[in-house]
């Protein structure tokens, strides 16, 4: 189980639903997740992607739609039948047992001979690092300890794959950054089929081998971080994934235009209309000091900086374009950007390099 | 410039004691306020429980002619009659309490899983009749139970009977009078008790591969534990010093040893036998909240240390 043999499944999910009322709460969802992937559902709350994770678990029954684990349906199997690992998000560890009973109950329930259990468990409770934990008790487990009990409490019992609701949200934001790597050292391990749900943009960037992104029910897009940071399909993902600005266009006789000034495009401006936004990344403009060379096909624009604000590894500037538009700015916060750091009230101009300009839809 | 520095030498040592000494006497200005509160509360209990309590024990010594002694303790060992109406009062307290359990329970189970919609109503009908009077409820169960009563009369049209059932004025109709007034005092802690189990531990077991059978007897029974155990504590005790109850249903058939207290004091010259027994039915009382103590030790989930 803690070395690499593990079986990975495919999971499919087709034509998925879930209606509350009139709500519409997981509205036909389709997607594949390949055999051994870590697969992240992100949203903002109310978008349908903890129903949806619940439904895979079979603690909420769709009202349409299949779920197969390696092309086996489980749309009608009770949550005890599904063989699915899940770390809940208060963990749910159970309160009147032990570190070890609480890691060896699913061992238990499987009628494994003793011997064999207290094995497993010593080398689970070794792969979450807490080897020698298993006589205490629950209450005297840190946050993170307990997620990691959660974790092996999870895959002691080689489920066929692993979910994962709001993992880390319960713990502080540094034991979260170390956790969001330890938990991707453990797949790259294991390659447990992994869903994870959160809201957390930089933790489904950071664990995922896929993110798929849900608004009001609807999946809106599945793509590698990468990809879905780079080239997002609709403005919603844009804006939620990372920071960014956005600039209306129009197409004239010269082009892609923002106002009267023609922008220079990275990507095919075909089907470029009145609906598209000009989607600006705070960390790809840049502050252009008097010394600077910039290309040709550079797009500049000018403005003035409304506030600066120093925060630590970074320079956050709010600037507020000629044609009234705000944007933001973030440089690095290295010697020679602190050094000629422009204050609230000084004119700049904004360099967007032509590989960096990025055009989205406005709708969805 | 170091400004904590600056801030050591500007306060002279003098001031600083003053202040310390301030500090102080507030802090036990505090903690005597505090203990004044709980002045009238002490007192009630030193005047109307302590004492009578110390009273009691010294009549108890009393015996019916008059000397003081172990008279009246010797003659609930001789007389089987006293025997008896202890083992009745267990027996009946024990009865009580085990159907309370088992009727009371999946109730509170079933108002803690249920959305407040629905279990908002069926708190209202637990509470109801635990807010209606003791008197009032057992006088209901009279005229429900009697032999021209509600029941005997639907069961006879239904021709399912030939005749009466005796339901009332024996131990049946006793033990259903106490159940109706006890099943709050289970029902109550114990729904308090599971609503405080986090509703995904079940899901948790289920996740793991726990049929709901099993992991509601591995993990939900023992979680409810202390609830179950705090009610049943509360059924037992208070039924063993249950009076009216047994008075009106049992019609005389039945006697627990709060009857006995009464008919002792019309029956002897002093009130000796009846404090006699009322220490007794105390001591024991005592003893059962000594064992169900440990019990809770042992039972309780967190294992208390």
């Amino acid at each position: 189980m803690t070395n690499s043999s593990t079986t990975a499944l495919p999971v499919s999910i087709q034509s998925l639903s879930k209606h509350y009322g009139a709500v519409r709460a997981v509205d036909s969802v389709s997607f594949d997740i390949d055999a051994g992937e870590f697969l992240t559902l992100l949203g903002p709350s109310g978008s349908g992607k903890t129903t949806l994770l619940m439904m895979i678990a079979g603690f909420t029954r769709p009202n349409a739609g299949s779920i197969r684990i390696d092309g086996q349906e489980i749309v009608h199997l009770p949550p005890h039948k599904r063989n699915i690992g899940m770390v809940f998000q208060n963990y749910a560890l159970f309160p009147h047992m032990t570190v070890g009973e609480n890691v060896a109950y699913p061992l238990r329930l499987r009628k494994i001979p003793r011997a064999e259990i207290e094995d497993r468990v010593n080398r689970v409770l070794d792969l979450v690092r807490l080897a020698g934990y298993g006589a205490r008790r629950i209450t005297e487990l840190s946050g993170g300890q307990r997620q990691r009990i959660a974790l092996a409490r999870a895959i002691v019992f080689e489920p066929r794959i692993l979910l994962m609701d709001e993992p880390l949200s319960a713990l502080d934001k540094q034991l979260r950054d170390t956790m969001q790597i330890e938990i991707r050292k453990l797949h790259d391990r294991l390659r447990m089929t992994t869903i994870s749900v959160t809201h957390d943009q930089r933790e489904a960037l950071t664990m995922s081998d896929r993110i798929a992104v849900f608004s009001k029910g609807r999946l809106e897009q599945v793509a590698s971080p990468v990809e879905l940071y780079e080239r997002p399909e609709s403005r919603f993902i844009a804006g939620f994934i990372g920071e960014s600005s956005f600039l209306p266009l129009h197409r004239d006789a010269r082009g892609i235009c923002f106002g009267d000034q023609q922008i220079n495009l990275a990507q095919d401006a075909d089907g470029v209309d009145g609906d598209s936004l000009l989607m600006l990344r705070p960390e790809r403009l840049r502050i252009v000091s008097p010394g600077d060379v910039t290309n040709m096909d550079d797009n500049l624009f000018d403005g003035q900086v409304v506030t600066a604000a120093f925060q630590g590894e970074s320079l956050l500037y709010e600037v507020m374009l000629s044609g009234g538009q705000k944007v933001f700015v973030r440089a690095a916060n290295r010697s020679e950007n602190l050094r000629a750091m422009p204050q609230a009230g000084e004119k700049v101009t904004l360099r967007l390099g032509r590989a960096d300009t990025r055009i989205v839809r406005a709708g969805g | 410039m170091e400004p904590a520095a600056l801030a050591e030498t500007a306060i002279p040592q003098a001031q600083l004691d003053r202040n310390r000494h301030t500090l102080n006497r507030e802090r036990r200005h505090e903690n005597w306020s505090m203990l004044r509160l709980t002045i009238p509360a002490l007192l009630i209990v030193g005047v109307l429980m302590v004492a009578p309590l110390l009273w009691l024990l010294s009549m108890s010594f009393v015996d019916i002619e008059g000397n003081y002694g172990l008279g009246n303790y010797r003659l609930f060992f001789s007389e089987p009659v006293y025997v008896e109406i202890f083992l009745n009062t267990f027996k009946i307290a024990l009865m009580v309490t085990v159907i309370s359990v088992l009727m009371g329970y999946p109730v509170a189970y079933l108002m803690s899983i249920l959305p407040p919609k629905w279990a908002g109503p069926m708190m209202l009908a637990v509470l109801v009749p635990f807010w209606t009077s003791g008197l009032v409820r057992t006088f209901s169960w009279l005229i429900i139970l009697q032999r021209k009563g509600l029941i005997n009369e639907t069961l006879s049209w239904l021709n399912l009977i030939e005749r009466p059932l005796t339901l009332v004025h024996n131990m049946t109709g006793t033990v259903i009078g106490m159940v109706h007034i006890m099943i709050p005092f289970l029902i109550l802690p114990l729904y308090a008790s599971m609503k405080a189990i986090d509703g995904n531990l079940m899901r948790a077991a289920a996740n793991v591969g726990s049929s709901p059978t099993h992991a509601f007897f591995r993990i939900f029974l023992p979680l409810s534990m202390p609830g179950l155990i705090a009610g049943t504590i509360m059924i037992f005790v208070m039924s063993l010093g249950f009076y009216i109850t047994p008075a009106l249903l049992g019609g005389g058939r039945v006697k627990m040893i709060a009857q006995r207290i009464e008919e002792s004091l019309a029956l002897y010259p002093t009130w000796g036998p009846a404090a006699a027994l009322a220490v007794l039915l105390l001591l024991m009382t005592a003893l059962c909240l000594w064992i169900s103590l440990i019990l809770v030790r042992r039972l309780s989930p967190e294992r208390v240390r």
